[in-house]
């Protein structure tokens, strides 16, 4: 092990490193602190110039409560729902459930990016499974060259993409809505996501699919009752990733959306910004519930979704 | 499974598909994925080329004007202000590679606690950059911002950052570093958590220890973590857009455009809508990006030869 485990040096140092590992840790995450700091701070703290100390009383609740603004049961509002989830004229409704909301657009946000990012997780996961097994398992002439053009896609500049992309979202009339921008991700993600899956099909067993050839199992079934169980981790670790590539997505949200009703968090947070410019409280409370979907993804998901970013670090 | 009956009909009896079950199924499996990747990927690539030569407003007729957007781009001081933005990117932004190698060293140890400690130096990574712009600009902000409060604590005069035009891309550069530092250092820790320990008690025995041991022994076992670094970096590098939107939105004075930036404004905002230029800014950046793409396409290309 390098470097010398700590346990074979002086207790002196031990102690020493015991101590340094929160304080670089401190450090490290200085400005995070401050922004969770700012986002329990009430208002008067800032027009006093009282920026780095602390909260003068906890003003956490008022301030997440101003973010997300105020509900109350309804039943009319959701009387047109046509989807299971919707955002009906400010009330929010599950199936004919629905809730008036009256606050910031921060929640419709949010909502967006959950039915932005949801789907984008599922259709990536359905294409690339296939792509992949296509790639990993079959030999045929141009199957390197059609994986090159996956990996080689996936790292484009999205700017050569931006115009001819937003022209075909335009003529297709998806345009600001959420469909137009989980097409593309699909699209894109999966460039990503066959390189991914395609060097995990590669590394299975193959004796297990000629063995399955051998009991005349046709290849569809192949896929779909050897294959696919056998991917289970690796659809997780992509699925992880993927949802947190496409949670804090911004460039494209900006391209492809406007306002409210389409728009993720990541974009629209920036028209918070401008509707409470220089509010840090509620800004910051609004930035921590904006990051907190993957963060929470990362900590319930560590493994998965360690092994999925450091694919091929080791050999 | 009940498939019995294809086992025992003669082989020229059995369907078309079923003879060739085994050429078609990989097309038909690849089928929807090429599909969507080609409409929105490979010939988005293409158009933009297209474009690139034409004048366009994104509505109205486009103008076929030749390499005239590309002649433009030459006396373009803007444009050359965004290159050497992007060379100070992709030059500092390697730094992330060292300083992540660096503090996956430190927490290499089995002491109790150290994967939470791990995990939330990781941190910064699962944020998105939109958070992490607004998060330094207001530590950079000037008189009230952390940084200003702490140099003046020490007795300098504040610094404004972000507003003066010869610190602001480096600012926002700083502000990069810090979830690409995460990203690489935990890339190093699975790399050293594979370096194999016969190896390095080898070394131990000859004599081997600290920047020595390091360089000869530990690294050159790093090398497929460093490999991802560096791809990751580098494309991370050339994809600086959302900082630079959040923290400075290009100025101040534009000082701090890159090419991605540059390219956005020209095509997309209150600046107008020039699709072609803006089309021909995009070409050169992803001219600059294919360089590098050929030298990772080239490398994977060797390791499959080498299976």
């Amino acid at each position: 092990m390098f470097p010398r485990p700590i346990e074979k040096a002086s207790p002196a140092w031990q102690y020493t490193y015991q101590g340094l590992l929160p304080l670089a840790l401190i450090m490290w995450l200085l400005p995070l602190l401050a922004v969770a700091m700012f986002s329990m701070k009430p208002d008067a703290d800032f027009t006093s110039g009282n920026y780095w100390t602390l909260p003068s009383y906890f003003a956490g609740f008022e301030n997440y409560s101003t973010v997300f603004g105020t509900w109350q049961r309804t039943l009319d509002g959701c009387a047109d729902n046509a989807w299971p989830l919707a955002f009906n004229n400010d009330a929010f409704c599950i199936f004919r459930f629905g809730w008036d909301y009256d606050g910031s657009d921060m929640v419709r946000y949010m909502f967006n990016s959950i039915m932005i990012t949801i789907p984008t997780v599922i259709g990536v996961v359905a294409l690339s499974s296939m792509t992949g097994f296509a790639l990993g398992i079959y030999k045929f002439r141009s199957n390197l060259l059609i994986f090159f053009m996956f990996v080689a896609g996936n790292f484009v500049p999205f700017q050569i993409l931006m115009v001819p992309v937003r022209d075909l979202t335009l003529d297709m009339g998806l345009y600001n809505t959420k469909t137009g921008l989980v097409l593309f991700h699909i699209a894109f993600q999966t460039g990503f996501a066959t390189l991914f899956m395609r060097n995990f099909i590669r590394a299975l067993p193959f004796e297990l699919v000629e063995a399955a050839r051998v009991e005349g199992i046709a290849e569809w079934r192949i896929y779909w009752f050897v294959v696919l169980p056998l991917l289970k981790p690796a659809l997780a670790a992509m699925a992880v990733l993927i949802f947190t590539f496409i949670w804090n997505d911004f460039f494209w949200a900006v391209v492809l959306t406007q306002g409210a009703e389409s728009q993720p968090v990541t974009a629209g947070i920036t028209s918070f910004n401008a509707q409470y410019r220089a509010a840090y409280h509620l800004m910051s409370a609004g930035s921590i519930v904006a990051a907190l979907p993957p963060v929470m993804m990362f900590f319930l998901m560590q493994k998965h979704f360690i092994a999925g970013l450091t694919l091929g670090a080791v050999k | 499974m009940s498939d019995v009956s294809g086992r025992i009909t003669p082989r020229a009896q059995r369907g078309w598909y079923k003879r060739n079950e085994i050429a078609l199924t990989p097309w038909l499996f690849l089928l929807p994925g090429v599909l969507f990747f080609a409409v929105y990927v490979v010939f988005p690539i293409l158009q933009s080329f297209n474009i690139s030569f034409y004048k366009w407003d994104g509505l109205g007729e486009a103008e076929y004007i030749g390499l005239k957007n590309y002649t433009d781009l030459m006396g373009d001081r803007n444009f050359e202000i965004s290159l050497w933005n992007n060379l100070r990117w992709l030059i500092l932004y390697l730094l992330a590679i060292p300083a992540g190698l660096m503090i996956a060293l430190f927490l290499n140890q089995t002491v109790t606690g150290i994967r939470l400690y791990k995990s939330l130096f990781f941190f910064p990574f699962v944020i998105s950059q939109v958070v992490v712009g607004l998060v330094f600009s207001w530590f950079y902000l000037p008189d009230s911002g952390l940084l200003d409060s702490f140099l003046q604590w020490l007795g300098f005069d504040g610094l404004n950052v972000l507003g003066n035009p010869n610190y602001a891309t480096y600012g926002i550069i700083a502000a990069g570093l810090w979830p690409q530092t995460a990203y690489c250092m935990i890339l190093y820790l699975t790399g050293l958590n594979a370096v194999d320990p016969e190896q390095v008690e080898a070394a131990r025995l000859d004599g081997a220890k600290g920047w020595r041991m390091l360089w000869y022994v530990i690294i050159p076992q790093l090398k497929p973590a460093t490999f991802i670094a560096f791809v990751v970096t580098i494309i991370g590098a050339l994809r600086s857009f959302d900082l630079i939107s959040i923290m400075t939105n290009g100025g101040p004075f534009g000082s701090t455009r890159v090419l991605s930036f540059y390219m956005f404004e020209k095509a997309l905002s209150e600046y107008g809508f020039r699709m072609g230029y803006g089309a021909a800014i995009a070409v050169v950046l992803f001219l600059i990006m294919l360089l590098f793409i050929a030298y990772f396409l080239w490398s994977m290309y060797r390791e499959e030869r080498g299976r």
